[in-house]
């Protein structure tokens, strides 16, 4: 009888505990997470001499200098004609991609077409083809075509819904629709093209902007294909333009390049902190509901 | 209307001729590369067949040997341990505890940026010789480590680069467990299964269908890694952490050879297509569907 009241005493504190030492956990393991970010953004604002000297990373003497002389860059051109020559490929990348993408998973997921089986397994394959394999080649082709030196290598194979993984994402998303509203549109008079976009896009918005931010992410990242194809550095992206920076000045301004790396980071870390919800719901749509 | 092929084939148009054009082409055309002396600055009619030589001299090749070697450790280091630490974080994190939203966005926030030249950078400053650990370390009276100058240290640091980029997988597995019906837990608990005894039977094997697709993407990507070494350390010290993609990259567009690049990309294609078929085609042995449980639940 003793014992019980002992138990049940100590059983009482047992969620207490476990909670105590899930905070503890998420805690210490976010904050290890968090802490380079924060040091870049806070040595974004710091002076140099302070950088090297400090490993915490609010500013004791905060200043824009980082900013006002990192945007000026080593080369002839700002910061700016950077950042818009990113939004110059990552915009027609995201607009292409996006359109393609739901064209063909509409074909895919509402159409009986003949070898449906085998175009989706080739559609999967893509997803899991080292990009690698086909750089050569398409680099070679796109010399031909003459878009060396241009953005059109970066965005045009996207208009021809070459990443399978977005429209896996929006085919699983369209399956799990019902038919009655674009059954009765077709009543109606509308025609495939008109229930495309009348009825199923606006119903399929969230995994349509669920693909947009993913592109858009991963156009702000890539560093590959820019580095291959652009070579006039006043095409050069942000990411091109880092690079750069490091190799010309990584001895002495680290603060500058902090500051240029914080506001290469801001839109993406603007885009997730707005809508976080489609980037977990794009990322889980396949693995779980598939 | 929905079962007019006609029209239907019209929609995945696009795609076909995409397919054909920057895949399938591709494809084939960088495998007939990989029997030739092509170089990137010649006309492509100049380059001689020269069969397997490519492949026959990789043998030869220290450097491939080298970088085959790191490109395995690498995966299989990051892979396991990337998929552990996600499965783990994900656990403490499905729990119905006040700000744990909070907690989901800081650990997946690096997966979103993690990939770009700007945390690249930042990375190489914070493992630099003056840099933020070594700071750390001096604070605490220790003395500070050359980071990217030691192959075993430089390795250690794009493997860090990596392992901070758990969220996806963990956002993956956490979807997964909420989908894991609670009574299985309750009737557990009456049956008096310890908390440990449940993961074990019940949280693991529901999971495996995640645990499958995230273990899959994180090869695929882990093979292909490119931005984290290329711009720490260069694929160096002494070709430390000099993987496979970055490899194929400087072959051709540093070297020039496009046929040794395109030889070596396709040994790549080959080990992660030998790597994905054995994982689809042992997934009847330990993947468990929630179909196979034979009743409704699982909302399939």
């Amino acid at each position: 009888m003793v014992t019980a009241t002992i138990d049940t005493g100590w059983r009482k504190h047992l969620p207490v505990l476990n909670a105590f030492l899930r905070y503890g956990i998420l805690i210490l393991v976010g904050f290890v997470m968090i802490y380079p970010l924060l040091w870049m953004i806070g040595g974004a604002f710091k002076n140099n001499a302070e950088i090297f000297s400090s490993i915490g990373f609010i500013p004791k003497a905060p200043t824009t200098d980082g900013f006002v002389n990192g945007w000026k860059t080593s080369t002839e051109y700002s910061f700016a004609t950077y950042l818009l020559n990113t939004m110059k490929i990552v915009i027609p990348k995201v607009i292409v991609t996006v359109i393609s993408s739901v064209v063909v998973a509409y074909g895919f997921a509402r159409f009986a077409i003949p070898g449906r089986k085998w175009l989706f397994a080739l559609l999967m394959a893509t997803v899991l083809l080292p990009k690698s394999v086909l750089l050569i080649p398409q680099y070679l082709m796109f010399r031909e075509f003459g878009w060396l030196d241009t953005y059109l290598p970066l965005y045009a194979p996207q208009a021809f819904a070459t990443e399978g993984f977005f429209v896996f994402m929006i085919i699983q998303f369209m399956r799990t629709l019902p038919l009655d509203m674009e059954e009765a549109a077709v009543m109606d008079g509308c025609n495939s093209f008109q229930v495309l976009t009348l009825i199923v896009c606006p119903v399929i918005l969230p995994a349509i902007i669920s693909v947009a931010l993913f592109q858009f992410m991963w156009s702000m990242n890539d560093f590959l294909q820019p580095l291959i194809y652009l070579s006039s550095v006043e095409k050069y992206p942000v990411a091109l333009a880092l690079k750069m920076s490091i190799d010309v000045t990584e001895a002495t301004s680290w603060n500058e390049i902090l500051a240029m790396s914080t506001i290469a980071i801001a839109p993406s870390l603007i885009l997730f902190f707005a809508a976080q919800k489609y980037f977990v719901e794009g990322l889980t749509s396949g693995a779980v509901k598939g | 209307m929905y079962n007019n092929k006609l029209i239907g084939s019209l929609y995945v148009t696009p795609f076909v001729i995409g397919f054909l054009l920057f895949t399938a082409f591709p494809f084939v055309a960088s495998f007939i590369l990989s029997l030739t002396d092509a170089r990137l600055q010649d006309q492509l009619g100049a380059a001689q067949f020269t069969g397997v030589a490519n492949y026959t001299g990789m043998v030869a090749d220290s450097t491939f040997q080298k970088s085959l070697g790191v490109t395995f450790a690498y995966v299989f280091i990051t892979v396991p341990l990337k998929l552990a630490f996600a499965l783990f974080i994900a656990v403490v994190l499905n729990f119905k505890l006040r700000g744990i939203g909070l907690f989901r966005t800081a650990f997946y926030l690096p997966s979103i940026l993690g990939g770009s030249v700007a945390i690249a950078v930042v990375w190489r400053f914070v493992f630099a010789g003056d840099g933020l650990i070594n700071q750390g370390l001096g604070s605490l009276g220790i003395g500070g480590v050359n980071w990217l100058g030691e192959p075993t240290t430089a390795m250690f640091s794009i493997v860090l680069l990596r392992l901070w980029q758990f969220g996806s997988a963990m956002v993956v597995f956490l979807a997964g467990l909420k989908a894991i019906p609670e009574d299985l837990y309750e009737a557990a608990d009456l049956d008096g299964a310890s908390r440990m005894k449940q993961f074990w039977m019940i949280t693991l094997p529901l999971l495996t269908p995640v645990l499958f697709f995230n273990f899959i993407m994180q090869i695929v990507q882990a093979f292909q890694e490119f931005n984290g070494p290329y711009i720490i350390t260069a694929g160096g010290p002494l070709k430390s952490s000099y993987l496979l993609p970055l490899m194929i990259y400087e072959e051709a567009f540093k070297y020039f050879n496009l046929g040794y690049s395109s030889a070596l990309s396709w040994v790549l294609f080959i080990i992660i297509a030998i790597f994905t078929a054995v994982a689809f085609w042992s997934q009847k042995h330990w993947v468990f569907y929630a179909q196979d449980r034979g009743d409704d639940k699982g909302g399939h």
